[in-house]
């Protein structure tokens, strides 16, 4: 495959800000993180390094023996420098995508097509953060980290994990200054009843102004019910299996409440972050 | 600077070049990753009349050397096209191609008669989409459908009528002929292929509308070999669709006798793939002294003779 530059003598959508470019990166490493994640470190041109948290891209993925990934693979975005030129992405090894990706070694290329999509946004009123992810979902909401520092936000990261040492991100989260609270499934405070009393006590305590999550509809649901009762905001970065991830081909729609409506909006488009309290879990 | 003429002819209307998209693997969004004027052509996502949600998720899954989709033609309707898509596609230089589709003739030969607008160089009638009734039907599929269906369309418009066939008929030629016998300025082979995959973990589809269209690199031959079969039998020009990624797929269409080609999943794989592919064709055709297409267009060497 090789690189043309992207020309971008059109002017975008209204109301649609994304911009990107198909480029060739180059495998700086590829290292297992712990039992279950790889972190895959790439060199990237500059044109595909003007990420926002919560963009993610679409990749061009090796092809394990014995298996035939056709499609990109959409993945979030873990870590992005502009000026180191570098770009990271955090998975787990669940299919033929990510078995080719766990194949690369230093030195090899990788077609990336990015950024994409629509970021998490982080208005003023959003003083005091909480973020609530499991598993992989915690590497989607790691870049909003550094934004909420750089913004000069609190933040309050509630780490979900089968256990306490595959919990992920955790000390990302706190060099960017967040409060860091593990919850697992070994001792039960994984469980909704569990998180939802902690944080239930954070709201009494009056230092909850917006939610961010990733993913899970266990936890959609009880930010959605916690949202309600105390008139918190906040917004989800959702998956939908996806063609094209430009918003071409409408395979990646999903559900969305506008007013009393049911609504389809593509999730590599107009998403993959949209308001919590609008998505269907 | 490249001084090759890549234009082509398609009936009355002349291409910059060749390459241009298939319908459904493209949209503005595709202006974020490169100028689209640099196209021979804009081949829109078929239009239906009203609103319409499309099939249930998941709508595309993988395949060995392909894809399948059902995405069921979320269509917007013919007021979104009329007041928002067309004013946006006319900026362009590029002409534009509208594909339509209807259940019924009725509502087909309306929208035929509504999309002729200024601005619109041609349209596409889709009657070949597998996703929209059940088991893959479609008006293509036999020769008597596609010649009322025409006949309806011819009646309501002046613009250029593209026919898009399916691969899925067991008498394409005859399908072929009888769009051409009631008006069809062109022929479009083809849509993609009814499949199905199961997920044997689970043993449900891995599509939510159980069946879907193929398409991708392993379909090429098949719609290369429609592309040849209609070339040889209609007067009307052929638009070769299917599998096409590489420079030598197009010029494998042409040779077959396509007038020019649509370039559908290699954008999904490769979103700047019909960019460079018209680069590679100039390049390609400076490097073998090749001046004009038309030279190279129908040009397949059958040896003894031509196949049946």
């Amino acid at each position: 495959m090789t690189l043309i530059p992207s020309i971008l003598s059109v002017p975008p959508s209204p109301g649609v800000t994304a911009r990107c470019a198909e480029a060739r990166a180059i495998v700086l490493s590829n290292m297992p993180v712990n039992g279950e994640y790889r972190l895959l470190t790439l060199d990237a041109p500059a044109e595909v390094l003007d990420c926002a948290p919560g963009q993610f891209f679409q990749l061009l993925c090796p092809v394990p023996e014995g298996e035939h990934p056709f499609l990109r693979r959409p993945m979030s975005i873990y870590g992005y420098d502009a000026h180191a030129e570098q770009l990271q992405f955090l998975y787990k090894i669940a299919g033929a995508g990510t078995r080719g990706l766990a194949t690369l070694r230093a030195g090899d290329t990788l077609n990336v097509l990015g950024p994409l999509g629509q970021g998490f946004t982080m208005p003023d009123a959003w003083q005091n953060l909480m973020l609530v992810a499991r598993g992989v979902g915690l590497a989607t909401l790691a870049p909003l980290a550094r934004m909420a520092q750089q913004q000069g936000r609190s933040l309050t990261a509630i780490c979900s994990a089968r256990s306490p040492e595959l919990a992920m991100s955790v000390d990302l989260f706190r060099s960017y200054g967040a409060e860091v609270i593990v919850v697992h499934d070994e001792d039960g405070s994984s469980e909704v009843p569990a998180l939802e009393a902690l944080i239930e006590a954070r709201i009494a305590a009056g230092s909850v102004d917006a939610f961010y999550t990733c993913g899970s509809r266990r936890l959609l649901t009880m930010l959605q019910r916690l949202g309600q009762k105390h008139g918190i905001p906040g917004e989800i970065a959702m998956e939908q299996q996806m063609a094209c991830g430009l918003g071409m081909c409408q395979a990646c729609v999903r559900p969305f409440r506008e007013g009393n409506e049911v609504v389809h909006r593509r999730v590599c488009r107009e998403g993959p972050v949209f308001p919590i309290s609008e998505a269907i879990a | 600077m490249s001084t090759s003429d890549l234009s082509v002819k398609v009936g009355e209307l002349t291409f910059a070049n060749p390459i241009m998209p298939a319908s459904g693997t493209f949209s503005e969004d595709l202006s974020d990753v490169f100028d689209l004027d640099v196209l021979g052509a804009h081949v829109l996502k078929t239009i239906m009349h009203g609103k319409r949600a499309g099939n249930p998720t998941p709508r595309v899954c993988d395949l060995q050397g392909g894809m399948l989709n059902a995405i069921g033609i979320p269509s917007k309707g013919i007021d979104d096209f009329r007041d928002r898509m067309l004013p946006y596609w006319s900026d362009y230089k590029a002409p534009l191609v509208v594909s339509i589709s209807a259940h019924s003739m009725d509502e087909f030969a309306r929208l035929a008669a509504e999309v002729s607008l200024p601005g619109v160089a041609a349209i596409e009638a889709n009657i070949s989409c597998p996703n929209i009734e059940a088991d893959g039907n479609a008006f293509a599929m036999r020769p008597d459908t596609t010649a009322e269906v025409m006949r309806r369309l011819r009646a309501e418009t002046d613009l250029p009528l593209w026919a898009k066939l399916t691969p899925n008929t067991g008498e394409p030629v005859a399908v072929a002929l009888a769009a051409e016998a009631e008006g069809a300025d062109a022929i479009v082979t083809a849509n993609t292929a009814l499949g199905m995959s199961i997920d044997v973990r689970t043993r449900q589809p891995r599509l939510g509308n159980v069946m879907g269209g193929m398409s991708g690199p392993a379909v090429k031959p098949i719609a290369l070999r429609m592309t040849y079969q209609c070339a040889h039998a209609c007067r009307v020009p052929v638009i070769g669709c299917g599998g096409i990624a590489t420079l030598d797929d197009v010029l494998e269409f042409l040779i077959a006798g396509a007038a020019a080609v649509q370039v559908g999943t290699a954008t999904f794989q490769s979103p700047t793939v019909m960019a460079r592919l018209i680069a590679e064709l100039s390049d390609w055709m400076q490097a073998q002294g090749v001046t004009s297409l038309g030279e190279i267009i129908g040009s397949v060497q059958i040896p003894g003779g031509e196949a049946a």
